[in-house]
């Protein structure tokens, strides 16, 4: 029964880095691009969220409902600021601004309220389901519904909508969708939007699931969720949700081995091992590199 | 002929710096806070130097640095702390051994391009630092005390070999090739040369000097831990080589003497010395994407009118 427990852990975090790497994955889908501030935009999340909830008293939906539209604008700003103008540019100077911005969130966030981690407020009691012995609590219910739904959501968009088919149709082939009449600047700006909105989510539930939230703590999960969105093939949606999972699951078996301290290092081991046995990830196709 | 003429008017000027610094140190003419930030200067040159091996002559896009210089750091005080050599001998070794574990990291990841290898090489770093945050024969989280016995000295002719070698390493048949590569890998590898090898040198020699760095740098500070070694210092390193232009090693020296300079100044502040750091790196890469120098060097500048036009 440890082990179904534990592999509840593993899918409550797991799907916090899958609902992050979603942003990692479509982002590096359209304008290829590793977009370093997308750690920073879940942090911003999760703030808006302490903020909302602690401040302004807002009921949990709400709050994350309104980090989700602050942190989209967010990603659209940083979009249009900073990476717009490198649309051309070599892939070293994109992926330089981009630690560039990174950099910038973080530490003009710890300039304006300083290190210190805040605790985030209890938004409702926690209660244990007992499902075959095994504990479940409401948040990991919570956070595996909200997850899911969002998920759900995204499908739709990306498969149902104009603007998703515009999405599928930029990150195949931006000159080809421009002469088919696409606005290409328009579906990046909408990509970020979505991508920010989703890492916004996550920072709230993050928040509610670990209590503890501090400015630099999106610098982690940050380059865990891109891990998740490399091991299930960079680009596909489906597979950064697979490799979220994946990931949560076996961070959270090798802590239960009681190999705690080795925990982040588990995520690189798996970085690199899918970088050489198999780069393009679990649902990538082998693309041969155009001469 | 004049090329050797250049050579050694270069080593003499080195060689008078260092002697003029070393007299006022002698005289008591430099404060003990000026002397730490000369000897700190001279770690981040030859980080920065190092680290341009790799990203600015071979093009290869390496984010993780700190991993090399951790090793060099723990190696050599390890060396000097627990099995009792001198100092020489450490900084040797700690090289040595950064040098070993930059094959071991290059050869499989650089098969790897781009972001990828950015990102692998992260990894990389990441699991040095979780190893030796692991390991409590080196004092695991609380770090590890170390002698203080850097000296201007080290520090200098350490900057000194690091800038002599890599130089005359970009200068050879080899530096040629490792450029080729930067360029256009495909091309190069067309035209014979062995991309993968020159690769893994350029790899090895830059986490050659990033050892002796991580040497000068653990006998400098009185104690190491593995928190100082992370993404920030890859991050800080990497500023140093962008800034000063990818492709130019008196760039790459001149940012690293500037910067360590002004944040040695904002060392009050360290959150506005990180906004700076960070407002200075996105505007320099949206407006200037190729960093202050490019790629030529400051030795270019005196150069006008000779033979027509300048060297691009």
């Amino acid at each position: 029964m440890e082990w179904i427990q534990q592999l509840v852990n593993g899918i409550s975090l797991g799907s916090i880095y899958a609902l992050i790497a979603l942003g990692y994955t479509m982002v590096y889908g359209i304008i290829k691009l590793i977009n370093f501030a997308h750690g920073d935009v879940f942090m911003l999340g999760a703030f808006i969220g302490f903020f909302a909830i602690a401040r302004w008293e807002m009921n949990v939906f709400l709050a994350l409902i309104l980090a989700m539209i602050l942190c989209a604008i967010i990603g659209v700003i940083i979009e249009r600021v900073a990476y717009k103008r490198l649309r051309n540019a070599t892939r070293i100077a994109a992926l330089i601004t981009a630690i560039g911005v990174s950099l910038l969130i973080e530490y003009t966030v710890i300039f304006f309220r300083g290190a210190s981690p805040s605790a985030y407020p209890t938004v409702f009691e926690t209660s244990n389901f007992e499902i075959l012995g095994v504990k479940i609590s409401t948040q990991s219910i919570l956070i595996l519904s909200v997850s899911i739904f969002l998920m759900i959501l995204l499908q739709f968009i990306v498969h149902k909508t104009k603007i998703g088919k515009a999405m599928r149709a930029v990150s195949h082939d931006a000159d080809a969708a421009k002469l088919m009449g696409i606005n290409v600047d328009n579906t990046i700006s909408a990509t970020f939007a979505i991508g920010s909105a989703l890492a916004g989510a996550a920072g709230v539930i993050f928040g509610i699931y670990y209590t503890r939230i501090d400015p630099l703590m999106g610098v982690l999960p940050g380059i865990k969720a891109f891990i998740a969105a490399v091991l299930g093939g960079i680009g596909i949606i489906p597979g950064a949700m697979v490799g979220g999972l994946v990931l949560g699951v076996v961070e959270t078996i090798v802590s239960a081995l009681g190999y705690s301290l080795w925990r982040d290092a588990a995520a690189f081991v798996i970085l690199i091992l899918i970088l050489i046995i198999r780069p393009s990830g679990i649902f990538g196709k082998n693309a041969r590199e155009k001469v | 002929m004049k090329k050797s003429k250049v050579f050694w008017s270069y080593l003499a000027l080195a060689l008078v710096v260092y002697a003029v610094v070393q007299f006022l140190i002698n005289g008591n003419m430099v404060s003990y806070a000026s002397q730490n930030m000369l000897i700190t200067m001279c770690i981040n040159i030859m980080l920065a130097v190092s680290l341009h091996v790799v990203i600015g002559i071979t093009g290869q896009f390496s984010i993780g640095h700190a991993g090399f210089l951790a090793v060099g750091a723990y190696i050599s005080a390890i060396c000097t702390m627990k099995l009792g050599m001198p100092f020489v001998t450490a900084i040797l070794i700690g090289a040595v051994v950064a040098a070993l574990a930059g094959l071991l990291v290059g050869i499989p990841t650089l098969r790897l391009k781009g972001d990828y290898l950015a990102i692998a090489t992260l990894g990389f770093a990441e699991i040095i630092r979780i190893v030796f945050l692991n390991i409590d024969y080196v004092g695991g989280a609380a770090g590890m005390q170390v002698a203080h016995q850097s000296t201007w000295t080290y520090a200098f002719f350490g900057v000194f070999i690091t800038i002599l070698v890599i130089s005359n390493f970009t200068k050879s048949r080899h530096g040629r090739a490792c450029i080729a590569v930067r360029e256009d890998e495909i091309a190069a590898d067309a035209m014979g040369i062995n991309t993968t090898y020159y690769k893994v040198i350029a790899f090895a020699i830059g986490s050659f000097f990033a050892g002796v760095a991580g040497a000068i740098y653990a006998h400098n500070f009185y104690i190491i831990q593995p928190t100082a070694f992370g993404f920030l210092k890859s991050f800080d390193i990497l500023i140093f080589v962008v800034l000063g232009g990818l492709g130019s090693l008196s760039g790459s020296v001149i940012a690293a003497i500037f910067l360590t300079a002004v944040s040695t100044y904002l060392q009050g502040f360290p959150e506005t010395r990180m906004i700076i750091y960070s407002l200075v790196l996105i505007l320099v890469m949206l407006y200037r994407p190729k960093g202050l120098m490019g790629t030529k060097e400051i030795t270019d500048l005196f150069k006008f009118g000779k033979k027509g036009g300048t060297r691009t």
